[in-house]
């Protein structure tokens, strides 16, 4: 395709002072044309297919975009339509948001996962006319939607597979769409680069859907503006450059995947990378050796897990190499990492150690080249935030939401704390309210909440601060740390603090246990709802001969209940040292007989955990444990993933934790905390 | 569902296939044929000489008695490299994979008869062999995401759950690019997902290919919902052909699986 540049828009155009695209280039179809004039012929996309990474320049997905955005044009997709997103990340549903921007239309991705009704309720608020979907699984969902979204007119596939005999009155493919767009442009020329010059900064650029821990999500309107002043800042702050390379696997509807695997790279103009298959995901992570990665804790979690246990059933000479080096780095590798003093002998066996054990050991994680990793959206463990870091990781933290375009506080190489999540971002200013809560002003700030003018209201001040939501108070070092949600912050009936999550965090820290959920507001103390990691302890649970045949028949086993009652006196023993936390020592817990799941709504989709949905749903289980009992009879239904439902019943057993007697004295401690934290 | 290719002409026809070990008889007198793009089940309780007519067909036993045509040509017996090469492939009952090699070498072992290069060639890989490979290699990554193994793709097929060694298996039968593939219990031991999975495949092999398939199976559910016909044997003998609806009715087939009073 040639690209005909507009009047002032040439690629040798002074550059905005963060030092990555001309000021014209303002949206991201613009900022595609710069790329594609300023670095034609450098990869900006890659894919796994066929057993082959597939790439494609930033000229070819110029091309690409610009036939598809023709094709939907024909199609009648016009200015200000929304059109849905469904599937893994492809590099052909990245083009389709900039194709759909180029005609002015939104982009409104859905998450892949999401059940039939999720997705009605998105597919219906925002209006949506046109939906691109990735294969047959989200064509299935979305006609099976269809009677009940009468505005959704087309629905476009990726893969034709097993759609051959689908009624094609509805449906195109997405070649057929982009040779459309051929026909049409050939006939038209020039057509698109004027609809593409239309846009400013200023339009909406994308409509993210939040999934939201309480009630209806909401389509969170985000500009241009919003989002590429965002990812420039948060690009320099990195020192990203067109050389870096990122492999998304995240859900596309989320706000950090919009992000880092896409605004950061059409600012920066580094190459993105698809993986094969959700399935093949640490392969592909291993072949590609990303520089710049972004994970919840969960993956570096599942991945620390599978490492630790391999290393369990590796020889006795890997095994004591790796305890004995993972030791040295542990007494050294951040300490060097940061440029601490490190005694000569500690530095010479980490240099061994990197050569035996970090290196070949990164290589098989795929973090080889990994420059910077960030982790954020849950509290991280000090197990794997010391693991990966003392092994040369720079792995960093940041506070972020989709109503912030992502950055709100961010750690500067160097200075990483594991339990903050850094000062303030670029641009962007903090204040906290009376009670704790965080509000932030930035550029990033969100247009609106999607005919939800209430809920904009309660979230933006008149004056132009976004309520977070999140409790938390800046330490001695200026940076942020994140306690809890504000409104789940509560007291327990002598008036002590009660942080739920914060609680929940120190539990979820060993790997024996995948989720917890405390209760104790307006109690006399706090119990707590475990969920056993299946891999963790299913494992060690072999190794000790006992037999399980199900997550449900594990959980039951008295010896799980030792194990986890054990964890758990750990955790109490550190609260009671904390001086306004040693009342919410936890007293009585029972280890639920099935896994908190999203599809039955006790999780989100990011994998939170929704509080009070469970207490409700486990509302007899809640009780029983604030009662004397020491077992209750329960029974429940449970939705499969095939979206049919089934019953669990079983006897549930409540088991004691010793508490202990608190260190220091609590009173004054508390009142000097409160006050250090109205300071700041 | 309507069909890409119509039901055609008659592909395979075995006509009175007579088949005995030592003593035991167990095929006597059996006749049916395939038709080109159908899949055709055949069932019979345990026992019924199932296996032992796929192994005709296969070229594995030879029957006693009897004549084969495939493909308009008639023989009364046939080596199994020779049905291979004519196009007819299978998988096995008991999984037949070589379970130290990983997924993708398992599936091009299923190449072996289209790979043309000389010996000498391939032990210096280069030139027409090296060609040859990629090409090769190519077509089973097709197969690979075809039937979405991608993420086993290096992992060997004995590490595997079952359901998946299964599914490697239908995958290298497909390799070769049969006319005609038999299946012999595709799904045995699996889950109700798998079996899902199973079907999928199965039908979506027949789709996009036209491969024309004999499968024999023991869930009922499964073979009404699949094959456009099906042939019943017990005890070595033909007891009913037809469609899946006309078969079920059939007094002789309710006598063989339930039994009858005497």
């Amino acid at each position: 395709m040639a690209i005909s540049p507009g009047t002032t828009a040439t690629a040798n155009a002074p550059l905005t002072e963060a030092g990555y695209r001309p000021a014209w280039a303002d949206t991201f179809p613009k900022l595609l044309r710069f790329q594609a004039m300023a670095r034609g012929e450098r990869a900006a996309s890659r894919e796994k297919t066929y057993g082959i990474w597939q790439s494609w320049t930033w000229g070819q997905v110029a091309g690409n975009v610009h036939d598809l955005a023709c094709g939907l044009h024909v199609m009648g997709l016009g200015r200000g339509d929304k059109i849905a997103i469904v599937g893994d990340n492809r590099p052909r549903l990245y083009w389709t948001m900039v194709a759909a921007q180029s005609l002015g239309a939104v982009p409104v991705p859905v998450y892949q996962d999401a059940v039939a009704e999720e997705m009605r309720f998105v597919l219906d608020h925002a209006e949506i006319r046109f939906a691109v979907a990735e294969d047959q699984e989200q064509v299935d969902k979305l006609l099976e939607i269809k009677p009940r979204c009468p505005l959704l007119e087309h629905i476009v596939y990726e893969d034709p597979r097993g759609l051959r005999h689908y009624d094609h009155a509805v449906l195109s493919s997405y070649d057929q769409v982009q040779q459309n767009g051929r026909d049409f442009a050939a006939g038209n020329p020039g057509f698109l680069e004027q609809e593409v010059d239309k846009g400013k900064g200023s339009d909406v650029a994308v409509m993210l859907y939040t999934s939201g821990t309480t009630g209806q999500s909401k389509g969170c309107m985000l500009s241009f503006d919003n989002l590429v002043i965002t990812a420039e800042n948060g690009a320099r702050f990195d020192r990203l450059t067109a050389d870096d390379e990122v492999l998304a696997y995240l859900p596309m509807a989320w706000v950090g995947d919009h992000i880092f695997s896409f605004a950061e790279a059409y600012v920066a103009g580094f190459c993105v990378a698809c993986p094969e298959s959700g399935a093949t995901v640490l392969n592909d992570l291993r072949e590609l050796g990303p520089t710049f990665f972004f994970a919840p804790p969960r993956i570096f979690e599942n991945l620390l897990t599978t490492v630790m246990i391999r290393m369990e059933d590796a020889g006795a000479l890997k095994r004591g190499m790796f305890h004995f080096f993972m030791r040295v780095a542990r007494r050294s590798g951040s300490r060097i990492m940061d440029g601490q003093p490190v005694s000569l002998t500690d530095r010479l066996l980490y240099a061994l150690g990197r050569y035996l054990v970090y290196e070949p050991l990164k290589n098989t994680l795929g973090f080889s080249r990994v420059r910077i990793c960030y982790t954020a959206g849950e509290a991280i463990g000090p197990d794997m935030f010391e693991f990966y870091r003392s092994l040369g990781m720079n792995m960093k933290q940041l506070y972020g939401s989709t109503e912030a375009s992502v950055f709100i506080a961010m750690q500067a190489d160097g200075q990483v704390k594991r339990d903050t999540v850094g000062p303030p971002a670029p641009q962007v200013e903090i204040k906290l309210t009376e009670d704790g809560e965080v509000l932030f002003k930035s550029p990033g700030v969100f247009l609106e909440y999607y005919k939800n003018p209430q809920a904009t209201a309660e979230t933006k001040t008149a004056d132009g601060w976004v309520r977070t939501g999140d409790a938390g108070y800046f330490d001695a070092d200026g940076q942020l740390k994140i306690i809890d949600r504000a409104k789940d912050v509560g007291k327990l009936k002598d008036g002590s603090l009660f942080a739920p999550k914060y609680i929940e965090n120190k539990l979820k820290f060993f790997p024996n246990i995948r989720e917890a959920v405390a209760f104790g507001a307006g109690r006399d103390h706090v119990c707590a709802f475990i969920n056993i990691d299946m891999t963790a302890v299913g494992d060690w649970a072999e190794r000790r001969n006992i037999p399980y045949g199900s997550y449900q028949e594990l959980a039951a086993r008295p010896e799980v209940y030792d194990l986890i009652r054990g964890n758990i006196e750990e955790v109490n023993r550190d609260l009671a040292k904390d001086a306004h936390m040693s009342s919410s020592q936890v007293r009585r817990f029972l280890i639920l007989p099935k896994e908190l799941d999203a599809d039955d709504g006790e999780l989100t989709r990011t994998r939170k955990v929704r509080r009070r949905f469970i207490g409700e749903r486990y509302e007899t289980l809640v009780e029983a444990l604030f009662s004397e009992r020491d077992h209750i009879d329960m029974q429940m239904e449970v939705r499969y993933e095939d979206g049919r439902t089934g019953a669990i019943r079983g006897r549930v057993r409540i088991d004691q934790a010793k508490t202990f007697a608190p260190e220091g004295k609590p009173e004054a401690a508390a009142a000097a905390a409160a006050g250090g934290r109205k300071a700041a | 569902m309507q069909r890409t290719r119509p039901v055609g002409d008659v592909l395979l026809k075995v006509d009175d296939i007579t088949l005995s070990f030592g003593g035991v008889q167990a095929l006597s007198g059996v006749s049916f044929d395939i038709r080109k793009h159908e899949i055709r089940a055949i069932i019979g309780p345990n026992g019924a000489g199932k296996s032992s007519m796929l192994n005709v067909i296969n070229g594995f036993y030879h029957p006693q008695q009897g004549q084969i045509t495939f493909k308009g040509q008639t023989r009364k017996q046939m080596r199994p490299h020779e049905a291979a090469a004519q196009g007819i492939a299978r998988t096995f009952q008991n999984i037949a994979l070589f379970r130290g090699m990983s997924t993708l070498d398992n599936i091009m072992t299923g190449r072996l008869l289209k790979m043309r290069s000389n010996f000498l060639f391939q032990l210096a890989w280069t030139g027409p062999a090296e060609q040859e490979e990629t090409r090769h290699r190519e077509f089973v990554e097709h197969i690979i995401d075809f039937l979405e193994i991608q993420s086993i793709r290096k992992t060997p097929v004995g590490q595997l759950p079952y359901g998946l060694q299964k599914r490697v298996e239908l995958g290298r039968a497909l390799a070769a690019e049969p006319e005609l593939l038999l299946l012999d219990e595709p799904m045995a031991g699996m889950n109700v997902e798998e079996k899902e999975d199973m079907c999928r495949f199965i039908l979506d092999v027949n789709d996009e290919f036209g491969t024309t398939i004999a499968l024999i199976e023991h869930d009922m559910g499964v073979v009404m919902d699949l094959s456009d016909r099906v042939v019943v044997l017990d005890y070595g003998r033909k007891i009913a052909d037809g469609t899946p609806d006309h078969v079920r009715g059939e007094q002789k087939v309710i006598d063989a699986y339930l039994g009858v009073s005497h």
